[in-house]
């Protein structure tokens, strides 16, 4: 597909998502602000599992701890201001990833994808077993978020046409954060601890720093989608925090092709799509939505992206060097 | 806390404990042999529990389900190997996440298709039904005390075929270097498929074990499989060693955090956070050596 091509299809794209309020049904504008909402959530995933190499199966962590906070910190009878509760949920989230990130990110490989996937569980079970906020229940969040200024309101979450467009505009800022990140110095560092992180530190770079950095930022996008899907629903439960969002996001990303920007976008709308598509003609639709996995996972090693024509003269990111990870000797069998 | 209680509870550790190991042990050595990491390994647990519910009531008999159920995991697993696992040795840990994690729904409905959402329980089989009694009012059943002592055994024989048996050391021998063994004569795809077919019936036999101590519910799989990761963690991965030590210990944690609501009476924080304790273990050894308790040193 030559680079002209690829431009009108995205703007066509982006004009259809501008245009759908207006005229789609009301189900279906919610139902497109919950994939855009897990746009954000995947995209944040696929920094880490895309570009830097870290497979995280309990990103759900953040995505769940910042509903939590915008659900603790909502009084019951008031609005929450956008803004100020926006900067707490995101700088929790950020904040909680740099103490996770802290002790996981010393691990690599296998260790990092179960040691992940612990720490989720254990804020789980924290949410899930004491009054907290709510236990197994959870908690509501009576009205939603909105922005004020000097008594003029732009902006009123609980308007669903209002939500879709405040959504769509943190999707794309995602979308074009990642992509300017990437294209940075410290994109190319990631990019080459996936690469062979060993030869990074042989050139000096303190790839833990790199690394932990990352991880904060993986964290504070997905507590930015969090924050958006706890203001969608209005509740927030232990299940935002558990291991199965953290697998279905982590399938959008395979799915979708990860390492490249659209494979997430690609892959939230198809899984969801998918998903709800199959919901409509069995009740035991997570047997197709399995076996859809199961023949990506077989026969699409690069995902959904892998079935776009490449982009001519492009660059696709270069494979992991086999062997030369260096990030566990446990796991670089010798005949790797 | 009172000798007789602390004896029991000790006894719920250690039995909790070596169940864990079971199904630890399997998913262990999948991953330090094979290399696969096996998200669908709880739910082969869960498949074995609904095995034993369901073929004891065909069969009307608890040893003959356990027998059969044993069989029929292996060919499962051989049939696994070969239709979807044997694909993915040569690829990324992404692919056998991605493919495993299918695995888990695709069972999980099928169980939801074949045996319903419903959670059911298994009578402890007439001969182990008593129990020992060790005060006027407190017994402990005789059914708990068997389940150790099978653990144990079939802890000791793994132990012993990996060590000191030829088949063994072929095992070994492919762990190490695939392509070194292959040249010298051994099947390595059949060695493969066994080591996968044994490790989730080690996972489902567990699942048949547990099905008369605990109930029989859909959610049981993924719930012994996080705990499974946390003891690979903590045990290091493919060590089997590893897992037996980190089982015992998370099986006493878990165990004695549950009661210490008992001790302490009147400060009701405790037990609500013993769901937690395993986890904030597992944080400690990670900070104290990530590579786990019996792991290969990293770097």
């Amino acid at each position: 597909m030559s680079t002209r091509v690829r431009s009108i299809a995205l703007l066509v794209g982006l004009a259809l998502l501008l245009v759908f309020p207006l005229v789609g049904d009301r189900f279906y504008v919610q139902f497109f602000s919950k994939i855009l909402i897990m746009t954000i959530f995947a995209g944040s995933l696929n920094l880490l599992v895309g570009y830097t190499g870290l497979i995280s199966l309990g990103h759900a962590a953040f995505f769940g701890i910042a509903g939590y906070i915008l659900a603790l910190y909502s009084p019951d009878t008031a609005a929450a201001g956008l803004l100020t509760s926006l900067l707490l949920s995101v700088g929790g989230a950020a904040l909680l990833a740099l103490l996770i990130g802290s002790l996981v990110v010393r691990t690599g490989g296998i260790f990092f994808i179960m040691a992940t996937l612990a720490f989720a569980e254990m804020l789980f079970y924290l949410f899930h077993d004491t009054a907290i906020a709510g236990g197994s229940d959870g908690i509501y969040i009576y009205q939603r978020p909105t922005l004020m200024i000097a008594g003029w309101q732009p902006l009123d979450l609980a308007n669903i046409v209002h939500f879709y467009y405040l959504v769509l505009f943190f999707s794309l800022a995602a979308i074009v954060s990642i992509h300017t990140l990437l294209r940075s110095p410290f994109g190319k560092v990631i990019v080459g601890i996936r690469v062979n992180e060993q030869r990074m530190r042989a050139l000096g770079f303190h790839t833990y720093r790199y690394k932990l950095v990352c991880f904060v930022i993986a964290g504070a996008l997905a507590g930015l989608a969090g924050y958006l899907a706890a203001s969608q629903f209005g509740v927030v439960n232990p299940e935002m925090l558990g291991w199965h969002l953290s697998g279905s996001v982590l399938m959008m990303v395979i799915l979708g092709g990860m390492g490249t920007l659209v494979g997430p976008v690609l892959g939230a709308f198809s899984l969801m799509m998918l998903e709800e598509g199959f919901q409509s003609i069995t009740k035991h639709w997570q047997l197709l939505t399995g076996a859809v996995i199961v023949l990506v996972a077989l026969y699409l090693p690069r995902g959904f992206a892998g079935l776009l024509p490449k982009r001519t003269g492009n660059k696709t990111l270069p494979p992991r060097s086999k062997g030369g990870t260096g990030s566990s000797a446990a796991v670089d069998r010798p005949y790797v | 806390m009172d000798p007789h209680i602390f004896l029991i509870q000790l006894l719920n550790g250690v039995q909790y404990g070596l169940l864990l190991f079971l199904v630890a042990s399997g998913l262990t050595l999948i991953f330090g042999i094979m290399g696969v990491i096996n998200l669908a390994h709880g739910s082969f647990y869960m498949l074995g529990a609904y095995l034993a519910w369901s073929l004891t009531a065909q069969l009307g008999n608890f040893w003959l389900a356990l027998l059969s159920g044993f069989v029929l995991s292996v060919v499962l697993g051989m049939l696994l190997e070969w239709l979807f696992i044997r694909h993915l040795y040569r690829r990324d840990h992404l692919q056998q996440v991605l493919l495993t994690y299918g695995l888990i729904l695709i069972f999980s409905e099928l169980r939801s298709i074949v045996w319903g959402d419903d959670v059911h329980s298994v009578a402890v089989p007439a001969l182990l039904a008593g129990s020992i009694p060790l005060t006027e009012t407190l017994a402990y059943p005789v059914y708990r005390i068997w389940l150790s002592i099978i653990c144990v055994v079939l802890a000791a024989g793994m132990y012993y075929l990996i060590q000191h048996t030829r088949l063994g050391m072929m095992i070994r021998a492919g762990a190490s270097n695939r392509e070194m063994t292959q040249s010298l004569g051994i099947d390595i795809g059949l060695l493969y498929r066994l080591v996968f077919a044994f490790g989730i019936a080690l996972a489902a036999f567990a699942g048949m074990l547990a099905a008369p101590v605990s109930s029989v519910y859909p959610g049981m799989g993924n719930q012994v499989l996080i705990i499974c990761f946390v003891v690979v963690v903590i045990g290091g991965i493919g060590s089997v060693k590893g897992a037996m030590a980190a089982a015992l210990l998370i099986g006493l944690v878990d165990t004695f955090g549950k009661v210490v609501e008992f001790e302490i009476g009147g400060f009701r924080v405790l037990p609500e956070l013993a769901g937690m304790s395993v986890f904030v273990m597992m944080a400690i050894v990670l900070l104290w050596r990530p590579e786990g308790l019996f792991g290969a040193r990293l770097r």
